[in-house]
């Protein structure tokens, strides 16, 4: 029914978009129940669930037992399902999706016979193709000759037909659980020194780490949840400067935040979890190549890092990258150094630029262009050479409140006190207050000087 | 003591810090003089520097090949400051940490440093504010950026005020800022002896 229809019929309809990735997601965690009914459960469609169940009924009960089981579970859980129960996948689908039951073996073609050609899994043209022909149902299908509808319709029908009747085999496809990394151990008396602790805790890492390793992934957040006897929780997380799965090294960051959880009466369970892991190969362990010294200090940097990063967070612990801006504030980016690698500076060209960098800060007394002298932070500078103007112009495409004042000329001032100053004045900032203030021409451009960095 | 036999066998170069230690830089030049040490110092080098700190190292004026091997840490707050410089000291591949407290060191800070520099084989620099000193230190440098009357010279006066297992001095060079390599510049001084003329 189109909802145009559904709503002039019932104009208090309510309805929701769609959401097919949360759609998705249910299904998924709807197949990982399902698989207590059988070893291979893929998704079928989406909307369907496809078990293969041999071997299985007489664990039940018995088929009917079985599939009343199911539907009474999913009715309990509010979901409104069909299924159906047949010696062929596509007889299964098919059955499930036209009120459901149970095929007895043997009796396929006269069970699915009375089904519209639709519940083949065939395309839309085909259906229709088939209508015309006046072929509505499977078992029309069924005693015709293979090569005239073949040819006619293409291989794909005779296929559908062969599979949902059982002539050709059609497995089901479970797709790989997606890994789980998360370990767990259940102490049989509660333990409340931290040295306990930390040895349960390296056995929980040894298990995750294995497993770790054998999917080639490291781990980029670790999480330790300690159950206590009261049934209060504590957790410990912690983050990691680049993907890892080496045990002592990860429980040596482990060591501060278990130092401060409260054991309560005890604790008598934990859990390991690896909530966020990333793609590692397997390193070549090297001994005495010459490889082995640089994967040391490259190993022993991270742990710096991860120590470094869970005190005072990963955000600040940074790394300079070069960035493609003329802009002095933007021409170098602050990132996170666990999550970014080293780039080459690339070659300087042009005017040279000061070692630090920081907000610009006005000038006063300055006069002439370039200033004479001036006085900074309190002190009185003359200037004894300077070269410049490097005339620098905002970027339109961005709106940065720093730079509304215009065009920006920066000069290098060496001055007779010694330091070397990276000063700019903003010519257009001054031209809008000089006819405006007629009264103070000269004080106004003096106020435009601004002191932005310092030179080696 | 190999650093003690490299100054030893090296007198025209004495900007050399003593390995496994900490020493401290104060003046308006520290940060130049930071840099310099930077230059010379091959490996990776961590910058800590208070988190509302205004001054930043701009990428694209640091010497060649240190804006590479450059790490900031800004934490916040004078513990985890002196925490980071601790944690950073003890790490070995680290080869010169250079830091920026706010408070003077207290003697037992500065005593810690010097075990961590020590345990993690890496030397420290600590850009101070002026009369911000430990005792702990190892050499004391005072740093000036010095104006020059010829264009192409960019002049540093670094006198080295404090020293533990060695002399002080007062050196005047031309270093601008791109590479390791300084000239000397040698100090004008009154002749008091006469002249040699040819024989």
């Amino acid at each position: 029914m189109a909802l145009a229809d559904a709503r002039a019929m019932c104009p208090d309809l309510a309805t929701r978009p769609a959401d097919l990735a949360r759609e998705a997601a249910a299904l998924a965690s709807l197949r990982r129940w399902a698989s207590r009914y059988a070893p291979m459960v893929a998704t079928d469609g989406v909307d369907g669930l496809m078990a293969d169940i041999s071997g299985v009924p007489h664990l039940f009960g018995g088929e009917e037992d079985l599939r009343e089981d199911l539907q009474a579970r999913l009715e309990r859980a509010g979901l409104h399902a069909a299924s159906a129960i047949a010696g062929t996948r596509g007889a299964a689908h098919a059955l499930a999706r036209h009120g459901g039951g149970i095929v007895p073996d043997g009796r396929l073609a006269e069970e699915i016979g009375h089904l519209p050609v639709t519940a083949l899994r065939v395309d839309h043209d085909t259906a229709e193709g088939l209508s015309r022909m006046g072929l509505l149902r499977i078992a029309d299908l069924i005693p015709l000759p293979r090569a005239p509808l073949a040819r006619r319709f293409g291989q794909g029908l005779v296929l559908r037909l062969d599979q949902a009747l059982g002539a050709q085999s059609e497995p089901v496809a479970a797709e790989p659980d997606a890994p789980h990394f998360g370990v767990r151990m259940t102490l049989p008396e509660p333990i409340g020194l931290q040295s306990d602790v930390m040895a349960g805790l390296a056995r929980l890492l040894d298990r995750l780490c294995a497993k770790l390793a054998q999917h080639h992934m490291g781990a980029r957040r670790v999480r330790l949840e300690l159950r206590r006897v009261d049934r209060g929780s504590a957790q410990v997380e912690i983050g990691l400067a680049r993907p890892m799965r080496d045990p002592a090294r990860i429980a040596a960051l482990f060591a501060k935040g278990v130092d401060e959880i409260d054991s309560g009466f005890g604790i008598d369970a934990m859990r390991l979890t690896a909530p966020v892991t990333e793609a590692l190969a397997p390193e070549q362990v090297s001994g005495q190549i010459g490889g082995g010294t640089s994967i040391r200090t490259e190993d022993a940097l991270a742990d710096l890092m991860s120590s470094v990063g869970n005190r005072i967070g990963f955000e600040r612990v940074l790394r300079l990258l070069p960035a493609t801006s003329l802009i002095p504030e933007r021409s170098f980016l602050m990132a996170p150094a666990a999550y970014s690698a080293p780039e080459p500076t690339p070659h300087r060209a042009g005017s040279n630029r000061p070692i630090t960098l920081f907000p610009p800060e006005p000038v006063t007394d300055a006069s002439g262009t370039p200033p004479a002298s001036f006085r900074w932070r309190r002190m009185r500078f003359t200037t004894l050479r300077a070269a410049g103007p490097e005339r620098i112009a905002p970027e339109w495409w961005f709106d940065d409140p720093a730079w509304r004042s215009g065009l920006r000329d920066y000069w290098r001032v060496e001055t007779q006190e010694g330091p070397r100053l990276w000063l700019f004045v903003t010519p257009q900032a001054q031209s809008w207050t000089g006819p405006q203030d007629a009264n103070w021409p000269a004080t106004a451009g003096a106020q435009n000087w601004y002191v932005q960095g310092e030179f080696a | 003591m190999r650093s003690d036999l490299g100054i030893a066998t090296n007198p025209a170069d004495p900007f050399d810090l003593r390995a496994r230690r900490v020493h401290e830089a104060e003046g308006r030049g520290r940060r130049a003089f930071a840099l310099f040490q930077a230059a010379r110092h091959p490996g990776p080098l961590v910058w800590i520097l208070p988190s509302h700190a205004p001054e930043l190292p701009m990428l694209r004026g640091l010497p060649r090949g240190v804006g590479e091997r450059l790490h900031l840490f800004r934490p916040m707050g004078e513990t985890d400051l002196l925490w980071c410089i601790e944690e950073a000291l003890r790490a070995v591949p680290v080869s010169l940490v250079i830091a920026e407290p706010e408070k003077p060191l207290s003697l037992t800070a500065g005593r810690r440093l010097q075990l961590a520099a020590e345990a993690g084989r890496t030397t420290g620099l600590m850009l101070i504010r002026q009369e911000a000193g430990s005792n702990a230190t190892e050499t004391r440098w005072a740093c000036e950026p010095l104006a020059s009357q010829p264009a192409d010279s960019t002049l540093h006066q670094w006198a080295l005020n404090k020293n533990k297992k060695g002399t002080l001095g007062r050196w005047v060079l031309n270093w601008n800022g791109t590479s390791a390599a300084f000239h000397m510049v040698s100090e004008a001084r009154q002749r008091h002896e006469p002249a040699e003329t040819a024989p």
